[in-house]
């Protein structure tokens, strides 16, 4: 895979020839994430998020089997079992709050890597796939935590999962028929919160596998890079190895002094009080709201509010509410510039961001209730949010006047190509795993 | 597999004149005979999420009238969803009777909508026709929306004193279950 100046793989002692010669798991580790994995060199701390994606994805799986022993999904003790987790089973308090923060970083990682990506025009070829798998995650990710919400039976998780599923029920003729057979009954109750149980602990490992195929995808053309030019010769590139396991471990540090401060000082800071009040189907939250992650979509969803042509104004909201995911899917079409990197494109980046205010502007209306002036605000930046995609990006593909990119990546870094050899040659071609002592 | 066994056919001597070989007919009805049954197991694999026969079988209830006053109303849980069951006001009724069909989304009359004889008798399904979220306006001090019936705080929904949808994102009228009344002060919900 990659480059032809890659590291190439050893075995060194009798146990690892041993292994390479039946199951060459330690060679495909050191091609995926070793030192036999040539990374662009300038790669910023922007590149962190997948690593940390990845590792929220772990924590998640870890704490969320660990929680399933002691929880129990049946509408009469689910509630309780929660509060049992938090009150009688050591250290429960933690796991939960674990699990739930744990959900609010995954997304926090996802949503910078996603971010970075568009900027960086990391979508476009030859990473599309690279890019449409990602966001099956994203979209798997969603799913899986929707579920989640609901298990712990409050009034937010039984409204939220009536609510979301009553968007089902929208589809024209049989819509309601699906989402009678998706809760296994007419409203949220034991049947539906068992079966989103069971769903919830499969999916993560679904992502699991997405996850591979997404790194896997990743590893044919190689990491892009902040200049979006692409590696040209062995210069340009570092091993994985120790250089970018050392800054995605500081990254890594970083990320687990936030984890630590929302779950030991904030735990609740990203949730909401109603669930902490037992499922109701009697009585509704004066104000429902999903978690955060999904405000602006919420918000899109909410700004349909009068019939479109013949479509009702509630279907629309939901196909708005969609679409406004299966666009992203679209980008490495939507957009031909051959310039990736917005750096190089200061029309875009600007435009980018706007779309960036815009999306902060729609998870703010996406937490308030549905009143003006929120309404309107939201109409107007969903508007924007669609003509981003759909109007601004393929247009400013033709037009735009880019900046001019650096010959090189190591251009780029060292403000000359060709550079003295020393270090970049010795960075690229030293064969020792461990050139730098940890001290 | 039928398609490896069919290419390997492929070399073997045409048997019939009309080209259809005797492997070729083994090996639809191979593949067909182990299709059938996939398909028949995808029911039971499908089918078992739909409501079971405990959810269904809470299908009705009955409810005492008497304690209703007029301008109350009272919640009650059907098929666990609940229900409004509302005792309309003289005034109420001459309100919904005045609004113009033509301004409705969902034209229904409050005759369409309730029993004859017991107009002042509003019965309809406490799940608002947007996401399904219970409007306001059942109890005492809720808030009833700009048309004196119901307001869904979901995504702010407003219903009038028929029940009907008059502001809002909700695409229809709260809806009327099946019910009939057993005598003057009784109902039967199912
Ligand atoms: S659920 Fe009532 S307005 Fe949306």
């Amino acid at each position: 895979m990659s480059f032809p100046w890659a590291q190439q793989y050893e075995p060194k002692n009798g146990f690892t020839k041993w292994m390479d010669s039946r199951l060459p798991i330690f060679r495909l580790v050191h091609g995926a994430v070793g030192p036999g994995y040539p990374v662009p060199r300038n790669l910023n701390y922007f590149w962190n998020f997948g690593v940390l994606a990845g590792f929220a994805l772990m924590v998640q799986i870890v704490t969320g089997i660990i929680l399933a022993m002691h929880y129990r999904a049946d509408g009469a003790i689910a509630f309780a079992s929660v509060e049992h987790i938090m009150r009688n089973v050591n250290e429960g308090w933690f796991l939960r709050y674990a699990h739930a923060n744990g959900a609010s970083f995954f997304f926090i990682a996802m949503y910078i890597h996603i971010g970075r990506n568009i900027y960086y025009g990391s979508y476009k070829a030859p990473r599309e796939m690279v890019f449409l798998l990602g966001m099956v995650i994203y979209l798997l990710a969603m799913a899986t935590a929707f579920m989640g919400y609901v298990l712990p039976w409050g009034q937010m998780s039984f409204w939220g999962a009536k609510v979301i599923t009553g968007l089902i029920g929208a589809i024209p003729f049989v819509g309601e028929s699906i989402q009678t057979w998706l809760l296994g009954g007419f409203a949220p109750d034991t049947a539906a919160l068992n079966r989103f149980f069971s769903l919830h602990y499969l999916l993560p490992f679904v992502i699991a596998g997405v996850v591979i195929l997404h790194i896997w995808a990743l590893h044919i053309p190689g990491s892009g890079n902040p200049t979006g030019v692409d590696v040209k010769s062995p210069q340009d590139t570092v091993p994985f190895h120790p250089y970018y396991t050392a800054k995605d471990g500081f990254g890594l540090g970083v990320y687990l002094i936030a984890f630590a401060i929302m779950v030991f000082f904030l735990p609740n800071a990203l949730g909401h009080a109603d669930n902490y009040i037992e499922a109701n189907p009697l009585s509704t939250p004066a104000h429902i709201v999903p978690e955060w992650y999904y405000y602006p979509f919420y918000a899109i969803l909410r700004s349909f509010t009068s019939d479109f042509f013949f479509i009702e104004a509630k279907l629309m909201g939901v196909i708005a509410m969609f679409s406004a995911i299966l666009v992203v899917f679209l980008l490495p079409w939507l957009d031909n510039s051959p310039v990736r990197s917005a750096n190089y494109r200061p029309k875009f980046r600007m435009f980018f961001y706007i779309w960036l205010v815009d999306l902060v502007v729609l998870f703010y209306c996406g937490g308030m209730p549905a009143e003006e002036p929120y309404v309107m605000i939201s109409q107007i930046a969903t508007a924007y949010y669609f003509s981003f995609f759909l109007i601004i990006i393929p247009v400013l593909a033709k037009i735009e006047r880019t900046t001019p990119l650096p010959n090189s990546i190591t251009e780029s870094v060292l403000g000359h190509d060709e550079p003295v050899a020393p270090v970049a040659t010795t960075k690229s071609t030293s064969g020792d795993p461990s050139p730098q002592p940890a001290v | 597999m039928a398609a490896v066994e069919h290419s390997e056919g492929a070399h073997a001597p045409a048997e019939a004149g009309d080209g259809i070989r005797r492997r070729d007919f083994i090996n639809l009805a191979a593949v067909s005979f182990p299709a059938m049954g996939v398909g028949a197991v995808l029911i039971p694999l499908i089918n078992n999420m739909n409501p079971s026969a405990d959810v269904l079988a809470l299908s009705s209830i009955d409810v005492d009238l008497t304690p209703i006053q007029a301008g109350q109303a009272i919640k009650a849980e059907w098929r666990k969803q609940p229900m409004f069951i509302r005792h309309l006001t003289a005034g109420e009724i001459e309100a919904a009777n005045a609004v113009d069909m033509g301004e409705l989304r969902d034209p229904e009359s409050l005759a369409d909508r309730t029993k004859p004889e017991h107009q002042q008798w509003l019965i309809t399904l406490g799940v608002c026709t947007h996401l399904g979220c219970v409007p306001l306006g059942a109890a005492e001090g809720e808030n009833k929306g700009e048309f004196g019936g119901y307001f869904c705080p979901c995504h702010g929904s407003h219903y009038d004193t028929a029940g009907r949808i008059r502001k809002g994102p909700a695409p229809l009228n709260l809806e009327v279950p099946e019910y009939e009344f057993m005598s003057d002060t009784s109902v039967r919900i199912g």
